[in-house]
């Protein structure tokens, strides 16, 4: 296993625990806003949460979103969490229309309404759910979520949803009272997960474990 | 089977640097330590754990950090912290040390602000209104602070409307009546405050057994359950729980410890 990784810090979110789990897995963890460790990364986390626009602009005042998308074009295995994930995307309808970092095609958008009154949606969705294969069902054989079993569940929180233009970067979805929704999306080496891997358990940690072998 | 999945929460009262629990939330008894309790719950498949710091508002310190970064060491599922949480920086104390979600009562009740001014930078799903009530008369509780020992004179579904307007996330609502009694939880206050808001209701205070559960859920809707006093003294586990819900085509997290 590769046994560094490096975690951008952008001033948002609870890295801690991103670090803590990595810690937890053997890996050897730097956590950083500076743009060379960026680039010198074999493996790269971004993770994150709160409003997109904040994201965003944290990125852009660090002057990190041009060093992140210079890394990841080069190769390097990405896993975007969250807020992170979302980012990955091209825009996000979040407060105001922001451009994200366009590292896979795709918006940022509302949850969509239920109209059922009793089996509506709540948002901030905050849940565990189980997983399962995207719509063109790719595979999950030799991918993040190769043990993954299909009554693993995964803890999600958010209030709108990451949507890639081509659902073949759709590794997983999840089943929000009958909507499929993104869960774990992935275009060559770059990886986001909707869901928090730091913070499902056991569940989480092995596919964290799977990121360091890409 | 039930769509909507529901969460079983561990709750840790803190004092000092004990896990205590009361009755009424007076009356504090020492449990243990709250690391090996927290610990407990998450390999016992616990979906989220919330520590609350008992004296933290009263006498305006926090013990918690200590405790969260050494259960964020070893614990990977969210965690939630409150008690004494006055301001922004609080909360980003909190969250630095590996919480993921604040609670706050008694500073949003004096400030409402203080709600909007960490949701918008935090997001509003790391913001808990935590909610302490006491039944006035029927169908109206009154909204308690300073960890139950102070009345507010505010209305517990005014409140928690005003909250979900101000950017909470969610709610967490404890019977004070019910609190530590195992009497089973106040259905009419939790059914009133999930027609109330449109955010997930945590319910708290009350349970005694598995059957208490059922009926949050069925009868008054709760998105998440917090217990104390029926895990402290083992009264019941998660695992035993999940059967049991999973039995009556409740939806809850499958574990992998079950079977």
């Amino acid at each position: 296993m590769m046994n560094k990784v490096v975690i951008i810090d952008y001033g948002i979110g609870n890295i801690f625990s991103v670090n803590q789990a990595f810690k937890k897995i053997g890996v050897e963890t730097f956590v950083t806003s500076n743009t060379q460790a960026i680039e010198e990364a074999k493996h790269l986390v971004l993770p994150g949460v709160g409003a997109f626009h904040k994201g965003m602009q944290a990125l852009h005042d660090l002057e990190l979103h041009k060093t992140i998308i210079k890394t990841a074009n080069k190769g390097v295995p990405l896993i975007g969490i969250c807020l992170g994930m979302q980012m990955l995307l091209d825009e996000s309808d979040e407060f105001k229309v922001t451009k994200g970092l366009g590292l896979i095609s795709g918006r940022v958008e509302k949850f969509p309404k239920v109209k059922d009154r009793n089996n509506y949606i709540k948002v901030p969705q905050i849940n565990w759910h189980e997983i399962v294969p995207g719509v063109s069902n790719i595979s999950w054989k030799n991918s993040l979520l190769k043990e993954h079993k299909s009554r693993d569940s995964l803890y999600f929180v958010h209030s709108f949803v990451a949507k890639p233009s081509n659902i073949d970067h759709v590794l997983a979805n999840y089943n929000c009272n009958g909507i499929l929704i993104p869960a774990l999306i992935i275009k060559d080496n770059v990886v986001g997960c909707q869901f928090h891997p730091e913070k499902s358990g056991d569940v989480g940690l092995k596919i964290l474990k799977n990121f360091m072998l890409m | 089977m039930q769509i909507k999945k529901n969460r079983l929460i561990a709750r840790l009262d803190i004092k000092g640097e004990n896990l205590i629990k009361g009755i009424n939330l007076e009356g504090l008894r020492v449990i243990g330590s709250p690391n090996e309790y927290a610990k407990k719950y998450y390999n016992q498949g616990a979906d989220e754990l919330i520590f609350i710091d008992t004296v933290a508002s009263l006498y305006g310190r926090n013990h918690l950090g200590k405790i969260i970064k050494s259960a964020a060491q070893d614990i990977f599922i969210p965690i939630t912290v409150g008690g004494g949480i006055r301001s922004l920086e609080d909360a980003l104390n909190v969250l630095r040390v590996g919480a993921d979600k604040i609670a706050i009562n008694t500073a949003a009740v004096n400030r409402p602000e203080l709600i909007s001014e960490i949701s918008n930078t935090l997001g509003s799903q790391s913001v808990v209104l935590s909610v302490e009530a006491k039944k006035i008369k029927d169908n109206k509780w009154e909204v308690y602070i300073e960890n139950g020992r102070e009345s507010s004179g505010v209305d517990v579904m005014e409140w928690i409307k005003r909250g979900e307007i101000y950017g909470a996330g969610e709610i967490l609502l404890t019977s004070i009546d019910r609190d530590g009694t195992g009497r089973g939880f106040d259905l009419d206050l939790i059914k009133s405050a999930t027609e109330s808001v449109s955010i997930p209701v945590i319910a708290s205070g009350g349970i005694g057994t598995i059957q208490d559960i059922y009926k949050a859920i069925t009868h008054a809707n709760t998105d998440a359950i917090a217990m104390a006093y029926a895990l402290h003294y083992d009264k019941t586990t998660f695992n035993e729980i999940r059967k049991k819900l999973n039995s009556h085509k409740i939806n809850v997290r499958n574990f992998n410890n079950d079977e």
